[in-house]
Protein backbone atom coordinates (compact mmCIF):
# COMPACT_ATOMS: atom_id res chain seq x y z
CA UNK A 1 0.00 0.00 0.00
CA UNK A 2 2.65 2.51 1.00
CA UNK A 3 5.52 2.54 -1.53
CA UNK A 4 8.68 1.27 0.07
CA UNK A 5 10.91 3.80 -1.68
CA UNK A 6 8.98 6.78 -0.25
CA UNK A 7 9.49 8.47 3.09
CA UNK A 8 6.65 9.75 5.27
CA UNK A 9 5.80 12.41 7.82
CA UNK A 10 3.49 12.36 10.82
CA UNK A 11 1.30 14.87 8.98
CA UNK A 12 0.79 12.32 6.21
CA UNK A 13 2.97 13.74 3.48
CA UNK A 14 5.25 11.51 1.40
CA UNK A 15 8.47 12.27 -0.44
CA UNK A 16 10.26 10.29 -3.14
CA UNK A 17 13.84 11.34 -3.66
CA UNK A 18 15.68 11.00 -6.95
CA UNK A 19 19.17 12.53 -6.90
CA UNK A 20 18.59 15.82 -5.14
CA UNK A 21 15.01 16.29 -6.37
CA UNK A 22 12.16 15.30 -4.09
CA UNK A 23 8.63 14.62 -5.34
CA UNK A 24 6.13 15.40 -2.57
CA UNK A 25 2.50 14.46 -2.03
CA UNK A 26 -0.04 13.40 0.58
CA UNK A 27 -0.72 9.82 1.52
CA UNK A 28 -3.70 7.60 0.92
CA UNK A 29 -4.52 7.89 4.64
CA UNK A 30 -4.65 11.69 4.28
CA UNK A 31 -6.92 11.65 1.24
CA UNK A 32 -9.26 9.20 2.92
CA UNK A 33 -9.47 11.40 6.01
CA UNK A 34 -10.16 14.46 3.85
CA UNK A 35 -12.90 13.04 1.68
CA UNK A 36 -13.67 14.42 -1.78
CA UNK A 37 -10.91 16.90 -2.69
CA UNK A 38 -12.24 19.98 -4.45
CA UNK A 39 -9.33 22.44 -4.45
CA UNK A 40 -5.55 22.46 -4.20
CA UNK A 41 -3.38 25.53 -3.54
CA UNK A 42 0.29 25.04 -4.44
CA UNK A 43 3.34 27.29 -4.23
CA UNK A 44 4.86 28.84 -7.33
CA UNK A 45 7.97 27.48 -9.04
CA UNK A 46 10.95 29.07 -7.34
CA UNK A 47 9.24 29.36 -3.94
CA UNK A 48 11.24 28.21 -0.94
CA UNK A 49 9.89 25.47 1.30
CA UNK A 50 11.07 24.77 4.84
CA UNK A 51 10.85 21.41 6.60
CA UNK A 52 7.86 21.32 8.96
CA UNK A 53 6.27 24.47 7.57
CA UNK A 54 3.09 24.90 5.56
CA UNK A 55 3.62 25.06 1.80
CA UNK A 56 0.09 24.67 0.49
CA UNK A 57 -3.47 23.61 1.18
CA UNK A 58 -5.72 20.80 0.08
CA UNK A 59 -9.43 21.41 0.47
CA UNK A 60 -12.18 18.85 0.66
CA UNK A 61 -15.89 19.67 0.63
CA UNK A 62 -15.88 19.95 4.40
CA UNK A 63 -12.40 21.02 5.39
CA UNK A 64 -9.22 22.93 4.62
CA UNK A 65 -6.04 21.01 5.31
CA UNK A 66 -2.59 22.56 5.44
CA UNK A 67 0.26 20.66 3.82
CA UNK A 68 3.61 20.62 5.62
CA UNK A 69 6.92 20.36 3.80
CA UNK A 70 8.81 17.16 4.67
CA UNK A 71 12.08 18.82 3.68
CA UNK A 72 13.58 22.20 2.89
CA UNK A 73 14.34 23.38 -0.63
CA UNK A 74 13.12 25.22 -3.69
CA UNK A 75 10.05 24.32 -5.75
CA UNK A 76 11.03 23.22 -9.28
CA UNK A 77 7.60 22.03 -10.45
CA UNK A 78 3.99 22.28 -9.24
CA UNK A 79 1.38 19.78 -10.42
CA UNK A 80 -0.94 22.22 -12.15
CA UNK A 81 -3.11 19.37 -13.51
CA UNK A 82 -4.63 19.28 -10.04
CA UNK A 83 -6.22 22.66 -10.73
CA UNK A 84 -8.71 21.08 -13.10
CA UNK A 85 -8.87 17.59 -11.60
CA UNK A 86 -8.37 17.91 -7.81
CA UNK A 87 -10.21 14.62 -7.36
CA UNK A 88 -7.08 12.83 -8.59
CA UNK A 89 -5.85 13.26 -5.03
CA UNK A 90 -8.51 10.79 -3.95
CA UNK A 91 -7.90 8.27 -6.72
CA UNK A 92 -4.10 8.34 -7.07
CA UNK A 93 -2.51 10.14 -4.09
CA UNK A 94 0.84 8.35 -4.40
CA UNK A 95 1.22 8.73 -8.17
CA UNK A 96 -0.51 11.12 -10.53
CA UNK A 97 -1.55 13.46 -7.68
CA UNK A 98 1.99 14.43 -6.60
CA UNK A 99 1.88 18.04 -5.43
CA UNK A 100 5.32 19.57 -6.03
CA UNK A 101 8.88 18.71 -6.93
CA UNK A 102 11.64 20.49 -5.08
CA UNK A 103 15.42 20.74 -5.16
CA UNK A 104 16.56 19.67 -1.67
CA UNK A 105 18.68 22.19 0.19
CA UNK A 106 19.42 19.74 3.01
CA UNK A 107 19.20 16.10 1.78
CA UNK A 108 20.10 14.87 5.28
CA UNK A 109 16.56 15.78 6.42
CA UNK A 110 15.14 12.78 4.54
CA UNK A 111 16.71 10.20 6.81
CA UNK A 112 14.76 11.47 9.82
CA UNK A 113 11.45 10.69 8.09
CA UNK A 114 9.54 7.42 8.57
CA UNK A 115 9.94 4.59 6.12
CA UNK A 116 6.93 2.68 4.77
CA UNK A 117 6.91 0.15 7.60
CA UNK A 118 7.14 2.82 10.31
CA UNK A 119 4.40 4.89 8.64
CA UNK A 120 2.18 1.83 8.32
CA UNK A 121 2.62 1.17 12.04
CA UNK A 122 2.01 4.83 12.85
CA UNK A 123 -1.36 4.91 11.13
CA UNK A 124 -2.39 1.49 12.45
CA UNK A 125 -1.92 2.89 15.93
CA UNK A 126 -3.94 5.97 15.03
CA UNK A 127 -6.81 3.89 13.72
CA UNK A 128 -6.75 1.61 16.75
CA UNK A 129 -7.12 4.50 19.16
CA UNK A 130 -9.80 6.29 17.14
CA UNK B 1 -12.41 22.01 27.47
CA UNK B 2 -12.04 18.38 26.53
CA UNK B 3 -14.48 16.92 24.06
CA UNK B 4 -16.46 13.80 24.96
CA UNK B 5 -15.00 10.45 24.06
CA UNK B 6 -17.03 8.41 21.61
CA UNK B 7 -18.53 6.42 24.47
CA UNK B 8 -19.95 9.61 25.96
CA UNK B 9 -21.62 10.79 22.76
CA UNK B 10 -25.32 10.19 22.27
CA UNK B 11 -26.15 7.60 19.66
CA UNK B 12 -29.19 7.10 17.47
CA UNK B 13 -30.73 3.65 17.10
CA UNK B 14 -28.95 3.40 13.73
CA UNK B 15 -25.44 3.94 15.10
CA UNK B 16 -24.48 0.30 14.57
CA UNK B 17 -25.71 0.44 10.99
CA UNK B 18 -23.62 3.51 10.20
CA UNK B 19 -20.52 1.89 11.60
CA UNK B 20 -21.18 -1.35 9.70
CA UNK B 21 -21.47 0.75 6.53
CA UNK B 22 -18.06 2.20 7.48
CA UNK B 23 -19.35 5.75 7.67
CA UNK B 24 -16.92 8.44 8.79
CA UNK B 25 -18.35 9.48 12.14
CA UNK B 26 -18.28 12.91 13.76
CA UNK B 27 -19.37 14.52 17.01
CA UNK B 28 -22.35 16.65 16.01
CA UNK B 29 -23.84 18.56 18.94
CA UNK B 30 -22.95 15.71 21.29
CA UNK B 31 -24.21 12.98 18.92
CA UNK B 32 -22.05 10.33 17.23
CA UNK B 33 -23.25 10.85 13.67
CA UNK B 34 -22.20 9.81 10.15
CA UNK B 35 -20.69 12.67 8.14
CA UNK B 36 -20.26 10.60 4.97
CA UNK B 37 -20.42 7.00 3.74
CA UNK B 38 -19.19 6.90 0.14
CA UNK B 39 -18.29 10.57 -0.22
CA UNK B 40 -20.11 13.88 0.14
CA UNK B 41 -20.17 14.62 -3.58
CA UNK B 42 -21.60 11.21 -4.51
CA UNK B 43 -24.20 11.41 -1.77
CA UNK B 44 -25.19 14.95 -2.71
CA UNK B 45 -25.54 14.04 -6.39
CA UNK B 46 -27.49 10.88 -5.61
CA UNK B 47 -30.03 12.95 -3.66
CA UNK B 48 -30.46 15.40 -6.54
CA UNK B 49 -30.72 12.75 -9.26
CA UNK B 50 -32.11 9.64 -7.56
CA UNK B 51 -32.53 9.54 -3.78
CA UNK B 52 -30.69 9.88 -0.50
CA UNK B 53 -31.45 8.20 2.81
CA UNK B 54 -30.64 10.15 5.97
CA UNK B 55 -30.68 9.16 9.65
CA UNK B 56 -32.01 12.30 11.33
CA UNK B 57 -32.98 10.64 14.59
CA UNK B 58 -30.80 13.07 16.51
CA UNK B 59 -33.41 15.77 15.85
CA UNK B 60 -35.63 16.61 18.80
CA UNK B 61 -39.37 16.24 19.13
CA UNK B 62 -41.56 18.20 21.53
CA UNK B 63 -45.26 17.41 21.93
CA UNK B 64 -47.69 20.11 23.01
CA UNK B 65 -51.13 18.91 24.11
CA UNK B 66 -54.34 20.08 25.69
CA UNK B 67 -57.08 22.64 25.23
CA UNK B 68 -54.54 25.45 25.24
CA UNK B 69 -51.91 23.79 23.10
CA UNK B 70 -52.36 26.23 20.22
CA UNK B 71 -52.13 29.16 22.61
CA UNK B 72 -48.70 28.01 23.77
CA UNK B 73 -47.47 27.28 20.27
CA UNK B 74 -48.63 30.72 19.13
CA UNK B 75 -46.99 32.42 22.11
CA UNK B 76 -43.51 31.01 21.57
CA UNK B 77 -43.31 30.94 17.75
CA UNK B 78 -43.37 33.62 15.07
CA UNK B 79 -45.45 31.86 12.38
CA UNK B 80 -49.23 31.59 12.59
CA UNK B 81 -50.08 28.06 13.71
CA UNK B 82 -53.79 28.91 13.79
CA UNK B 83 -53.70 28.72 9.99
CA UNK B 84 -52.76 25.03 10.06
CA UNK B 85 -55.34 22.39 9.31
CA UNK B 86 -55.06 18.91 10.78
CA UNK B 87 -52.32 17.12 8.85
CA UNK B 88 -50.46 20.28 7.91
CA UNK B 89 -46.99 21.47 8.94
CA UNK B 90 -45.22 24.81 8.84
CA UNK B 91 -41.65 26.04 9.16
CA UNK B 92 -41.38 28.48 12.07
CA UNK B 93 -39.09 30.13 14.59
CA UNK B 94 -38.95 29.67 18.34
CA UNK B 95 -38.60 33.23 19.54
CA UNK B 96 -36.81 35.05 22.34
CA UNK B 97 -38.46 38.09 23.92
CA UNK B 98 -36.30 40.20 21.62
CA UNK B 99 -37.71 38.59 18.48
CA UNK B 100 -34.58 36.62 17.73
CA UNK B 101 -34.26 32.86 17.23
CA UNK B 102 -34.01 30.30 20.01
CA UNK B 103 -34.27 27.73 17.20
CA UNK B 104 -35.99 27.06 13.92
CA UNK B 105 -38.47 24.20 13.82
CA UNK B 106 -41.35 22.48 12.09
CA UNK B 107 -44.79 22.70 13.70
CA UNK B 108 -47.18 19.87 12.79
CA UNK B 109 -50.88 20.06 13.69
CA UNK B 110 -52.04 16.58 14.69
CA UNK B 111 -55.31 17.84 16.17
CA UNK B 112 -56.76 20.95 17.78
CA UNK B 113 -55.24 19.74 21.05
CA UNK B 114 -52.01 18.15 19.81
CA UNK B 115 -49.05 19.86 18.11
CA UNK B 116 -45.84 18.03 17.20
CA UNK B 117 -42.67 20.11 17.02
CA UNK B 118 -39.46 18.96 15.35
CA UNK B 119 -36.44 20.91 16.60
CA UNK B 120 -32.68 20.91 16.07
CA UNK B 121 -30.62 18.19 17.74
CA UNK B 122 -28.22 20.60 19.41
CA UNK B 123 -31.00 22.76 20.84
CA UNK B 124 -33.44 20.16 22.18
CA UNK B 125 -32.87 20.83 25.86
CA UNK B 126 -32.78 24.62 25.54
CA UNK B 127 -35.89 24.62 23.38
CA UNK B 128 -37.82 22.50 25.83
CA UNK B 129 -36.71 24.67 28.75
CA UNK B 130 -37.66 27.79 26.87
CA UNK B 131 -41.12 26.49 26.05
CA UNK B 132 -41.56 25.30 29.63
CA UNK B 133 -40.52 28.69 31.02
CA UNK B 134 -43.08 30.43 28.82
CA UNK B 135 -45.90 27.94 29.30
CA UNK B 136 -48.37 30.48 30.73
CA UNK B 137 -51.34 28.59 29.25
CA UNK B 138 -50.18 25.53 31.18
CA UNK B 139 -50.43 23.22 28.20
CA UNK B 140 -49.04 19.70 28.52
CA UNK B 141 -45.54 19.58 27.05
CA UNK B 142 -43.34 16.54 26.57
CA UNK B 143 -39.73 16.31 25.52
CA UNK B 144 -40.33 13.31 23.29
CA UNK B 145 -36.97 12.93 21.52
CA UNK B 146 -36.30 9.47 22.96
CA UNK B 147 -39.62 8.15 21.67
CA UNK B 148 -38.87 8.78 18.01
CA UNK B 149 -36.40 7.77 15.38
CA UNK B 150 -36.54 9.79 12.18
CA UNK B 151 -35.42 8.90 8.69
CA UNK B 152 -35.49 11.26 5.72
CA UNK B 153 -35.77 9.96 2.17
CA UNK B 154 -35.18 12.74 -0.33
CA UNK B 155 -34.86 13.06 -4.09
CA UNK B 156 -36.87 12.60 -7.29
CA UNK B 157 -37.12 8.84 -6.68
CA UNK B 158 -37.91 9.09 -2.96
CA UNK B 159 -41.67 8.79 -3.34
CA UNK B 160 -41.43 5.70 -5.53
CA UNK B 161 -39.07 3.97 -3.13
CA UNK B 162 -41.10 4.78 -0.01
CA UNK B 163 -44.38 3.88 -1.73
CA UNK B 164 -43.23 0.28 -2.02
CA UNK B 165 -43.57 0.02 1.75
CA UNK B 166 -46.17 2.67 2.61
CA UNK B 167 -49.76 1.83 3.42
CA UNK B 168 -51.02 5.19 2.18
CA UNK B 169 -50.91 6.77 -1.30
CA UNK B 170 -47.98 9.16 -0.89
CA UNK B 171 -48.84 11.23 -3.93
CA UNK B 172 -51.93 12.48 -2.10
CA UNK B 173 -49.78 14.01 0.67
CA UNK B 174 -49.10 17.56 -0.45
CA UNK B 175 -45.82 19.33 0.25
CA UNK B 176 -45.67 20.36 3.93
CA UNK B 177 -48.52 18.05 4.87
CA UNK B 178 -48.34 14.78 6.76
CA UNK B 179 -50.37 11.73 7.65
CA UNK B 180 -50.24 8.69 9.87
CA UNK B 181 -49.69 5.40 8.10
CA UNK B 182 -47.60 2.26 8.08
CA UNK B 183 -44.23 1.80 6.46
CA UNK B 184 -43.38 -1.88 6.21
CA UNK B 185 -46.03 -2.49 8.87
CA UNK B 186 -44.53 0.07 11.27
CA UNK B 187 -46.71 2.96 12.48
CA UNK B 188 -45.21 6.22 11.23
CA UNK B 189 -45.92 9.89 10.98
CA UNK B 190 -45.18 10.40 7.28
CA UNK B 191 -44.44 14.04 6.40
CA UNK B 192 -43.72 15.48 2.98
CA UNK B 193 -40.99 17.73 4.34
CA UNK B 194 -37.22 17.89 4.10
CA UNK B 195 -34.02 19.86 4.30
CA UNK B 196 -32.57 19.27 0.85
CA UNK B 197 -34.61 21.25 -1.66
CA UNK B 198 -35.82 18.00 -3.23
CA UNK B 199 -39.18 16.27 -3.02
CA UNK B 200 -39.21 13.68 -0.30
CA UNK B 201 -40.44 12.51 3.05
CA UNK B 202 -39.46 12.44 6.68
CA UNK B 203 -40.86 9.55 8.70
CA UNK B 204 -41.08 9.42 12.50
CA UNK B 205 -41.51 6.10 14.32
CA UNK B 206 -40.63 4.15 17.44
CA UNK B 207 -36.87 3.55 17.69
CA UNK B 208 -37.06 -0.25 17.93
CA UNK B 209 -37.98 -0.40 14.23
CA UNK B 210 -35.05 1.71 13.07
CA UNK B 211 -32.71 -0.92 11.62
CA UNK B 212 -35.51 -2.80 9.91
CA UNK B 213 -36.92 0.30 8.20
CA UNK B 214 -33.52 1.68 7.25
CA UNK B 215 -32.40 -1.61 5.74
CA UNK B 216 -35.65 -2.18 3.83
CA UNK B 217 -35.57 1.34 2.38
CA UNK B 218 -31.87 1.22 1.56
CA UNK B 219 -32.07 -2.20 -0.12
CA UNK B 220 -35.02 -1.12 -2.25
CA UNK B 221 -33.58 2.32 -2.97
CA UNK B 222 -30.13 1.01 -3.91
CA UNK B 223 -31.71 -0.67 -6.91
CA UNK B 224 -32.50 2.79 -8.33
CA UNK B 225 -29.40 4.68 -7.24
CA UNK B 226 -30.24 5.73 -3.68
CA UNK B 227 -27.28 6.21 -1.35
CA UNK B 228 -27.11 6.54 2.42
CA UNK B 229 -26.20 10.18 3.10
CA UNK B 230 -24.46 11.76 6.06
CA UNK B 231 -24.37 15.19 7.62
CA UNK B 232 -21.81 16.40 5.08
CA UNK B 233 -24.23 16.01 2.17
CA UNK B 234 -27.09 17.19 4.36
CA UNK B 235 -25.23 20.47 4.73
CA UNK B 236 -24.25 20.94 1.09
CA UNK B 237 -27.81 20.11 -0.01
CA UNK B 238 -29.49 22.57 2.33
CA UNK B 239 -26.96 25.29 1.46
CA UNK B 240 -27.60 24.91 -2.27
CA UNK B 241 -31.30 25.24 -1.46
CA UNK B 242 -30.52 28.37 0.63
CA UNK B 243 -32.00 26.88 3.77
CA UNK B 244 -30.86 28.29 7.09
CA UNK B 245 -28.85 26.41 9.68
CA UNK B 246 -29.19 27.41 13.31
CA UNK B 247 -25.96 28.73 14.67
CA UNK B 248 -25.01 29.99 11.22
CA UNK B 249 -27.68 32.02 9.37
CA UNK B 250 -29.93 32.31 12.42
CA UNK B 251 -29.23 32.54 16.13
CA UNK B 252 -30.32 34.52 19.15
CA UNK B 253 -28.98 37.74 17.59
CA UNK B 254 -30.90 37.51 14.31
CA UNK B 255 -34.52 38.30 13.54
CA UNK B 256 -36.67 36.71 10.81
CA UNK B 257 -36.65 39.98 8.83
CA UNK B 258 -32.83 40.06 8.70
CA UNK B 259 -32.64 36.40 7.69
CA UNK B 260 -35.04 36.70 4.77
CA UNK B 261 -37.59 34.69 6.74
CA UNK B 262 -40.32 37.33 6.79
CA UNK B 263 -42.61 34.75 5.19
CA UNK B 264 -42.70 32.80 8.49
CA UNK B 265 -43.12 35.87 10.71
CA UNK B 266 -46.73 36.96 11.32
CA UNK B 267 -47.17 39.84 13.78
CA UNK B 268 -50.78 40.09 12.56
CA UNK B 269 -51.56 36.79 14.28
CA UNK B 270 -51.52 38.46 17.68
CA UNK B 271 -49.26 38.41 20.72
CA UNK B 272 -46.08 36.34 20.73
CA UNK B 273 -42.60 36.56 22.22
CA UNK B 274 -40.65 39.31 20.50
CA UNK B 275 -43.62 40.70 18.56
CA UNK B 276 -43.12 44.30 19.72
CA UNK B 277 -39.44 44.36 18.75
CA UNK B 278 -40.24 42.77 15.43
CA UNK B 279 -42.93 45.31 14.58
CA UNK B 280 -40.52 48.11 15.48
CA UNK B 281 -37.75 46.63 13.38
CA UNK B 282 -40.07 46.16 10.42
CA UNK B 283 -41.07 49.81 10.57
CA UNK B 284 -37.52 51.05 10.97
CA UNK B 285 -36.06 48.69 8.42
CA UNK B 286 -33.31 46.14 9.03
CA UNK B 287 -29.66 47.25 9.19
CA UNK B 288 -28.35 43.96 7.86
CA UNK B 289 -29.69 41.38 5.44
CA UNK B 290 -28.79 37.78 4.69
CA UNK B 291 -27.60 37.30 1.13
CA UNK B 292 -26.30 34.49 -1.02
CA UNK B 293 -23.09 34.82 -3.01
CA UNK B 294 -20.99 32.94 -5.54
CA UNK B 295 -17.20 32.91 -5.56
CA UNK B 296 -15.73 34.30 -8.75
CA UNK B 297 -12.53 32.29 -8.87
CA UNK B 298 -11.48 28.91 -7.52
CA UNK B 299 -11.12 29.86 -3.86
CA UNK B 300 -13.74 28.51 -1.46
CA UNK B 301 -15.36 30.70 1.19
CA UNK B 302 -15.79 28.99 4.55
CA UNK B 303 -17.84 29.73 7.65
CA UNK B 304 -16.66 32.85 9.50
CA UNK B 305 -14.52 34.27 6.69
CA UNK B 306 -14.49 38.07 6.66
CA UNK B 307 -16.61 39.83 4.05
CA UNK B 308 -15.81 43.31 2.80
CA UNK B 309 -17.52 45.61 0.32
CA UNK B 310 -15.65 48.44 -1.34
CA UNK B 311 -12.75 47.85 1.00
CA UNK B 312 -14.86 48.19 4.16
CA UNK B 313 -15.68 45.33 6.57
CA UNK B 314 -19.24 44.22 5.88
CA UNK B 315 -19.79 41.07 7.91
CA UNK B 316 -18.85 37.41 8.01
CA UNK B 317 -19.70 34.33 6.02
CA UNK B 318 -22.39 32.36 7.86
CA UNK B 319 -22.01 29.25 5.70
CA UNK B 320 -19.56 28.65 2.85
CA UNK B 321 -18.89 25.53 0.84
CA UNK B 322 -18.53 23.99 -2.58
CA UNK B 323 -21.92 23.30 -4.16
CA UNK B 324 -21.54 19.89 -5.82
CA UNK B 325 -24.62 19.99 -8.06
CA UNK B 326 -24.16 23.58 -9.22
CA UNK B 327 -20.41 23.08 -9.55
CA UNK B 328 -19.77 26.45 -7.95
CA UNK B 329 -18.49 27.65 -4.60
CA UNK B 330 -21.25 29.44 -2.71
CA UNK B 331 -22.03 30.95 0.63
CA UNK B 332 -24.32 33.14 2.67
CA UNK B 333 -23.47 36.20 4.71
CA UNK B 334 -25.05 39.16 6.43
CA UNK B 335 -24.28 42.47 4.72
CA UNK B 336 -25.47 46.01 5.40
CA UNK B 337 -28.93 46.22 3.85
CA UNK B 338 -27.85 49.00 1.49
CA UNK B 339 -25.58 46.51 -0.29
CA UNK B 340 -27.89 43.50 -0.53
CA UNK B 341 -28.68 43.72 -4.27
CA UNK B 342 -27.71 40.79 -6.49
CA UNK B 343 -24.72 41.78 -8.61
CA UNK B 344 -22.96 43.53 -5.72
CA UNK B 345 -19.28 42.64 -5.55
CA UNK B 346 -17.92 41.25 -2.31
CA UNK B 347 -14.42 40.40 -1.19
CA UNK B 348 -13.99 37.36 1.04
CA UNK B 349 -10.89 36.99 3.20
CA UNK B 350 -9.62 33.42 2.70
CA UNK B 351 -6.30 32.80 4.42
CA UNK B 352 -4.02 35.47 2.91
CA UNK B 353 -6.22 35.91 -0.15
CA UNK B 354 -8.82 38.57 -0.91
CA UNK B 355 -11.17 36.48 -3.02
CA UNK B 356 -13.79 38.04 -5.29
CA UNK B 357 -17.43 37.05 -4.89
CA UNK B 358 -20.78 38.38 -6.10
CA UNK B 359 -24.23 38.47 -4.52
CA UNK B 360 -26.69 36.28 -6.40
CA UNK B 361 -30.45 35.75 -6.04
CA UNK B 362 -31.47 32.87 -3.82
CA UNK B 363 -32.27 30.04 -3.74
CA UNK B 364 -29.08 28.99 -5.50
CA UNK B 365 -30.84 25.78 -6.50
CA UNK B 366 -34.50 25.14 -7.17
CA UNK B 367 -35.65 21.67 -8.10
CA UNK B 368 -37.19 21.26 -11.52
CA UNK B 369 -41.02 21.16 -11.55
Amino acid sequence: MYPSDYRYTKEHEWIKVSGNIGTIGITDYAQHELGDVVFVELPAVGAKITAGQVFGTVESVKAVSEIFAPVSGEVTEANTALTSTPETLNSDPHGAAWLIKAKLSNPGEVSSLMDAAAYGAFISEKEASA
Amino acid sequence: MTSPTTTQLRKTALNGVHRRLKAKMVNFGGWDMPVEYSGIVAEHMATRTAAGLFDVSHMGEIEVRGERALELVQHVTCNDASKLVVGQAQYSGLMTERGTFVDDLLVHKISDTHYFLCVNASNQEQDFEHIRAHNRPNAQIDNAGERYSQIAIQGPKALGILQRFASVPLESIRYYYFTFGKVDGVDCLIARTGYTGEDGFEIYFAPEHSEKLWTKLLDAGSEVGMLPCGLGARNTLRLEASMCLYGHEIDDTTTPWEAGLGWICKPAKGEFLGRENLIRQKEKGVDRTLVGFEMQDRLIARDACDVSIGGKPAGRVTSGSPAPFLKKNIGMAYVPTAFKAPGTDLTIGIRSNQAPARIVPTPFYKRPK
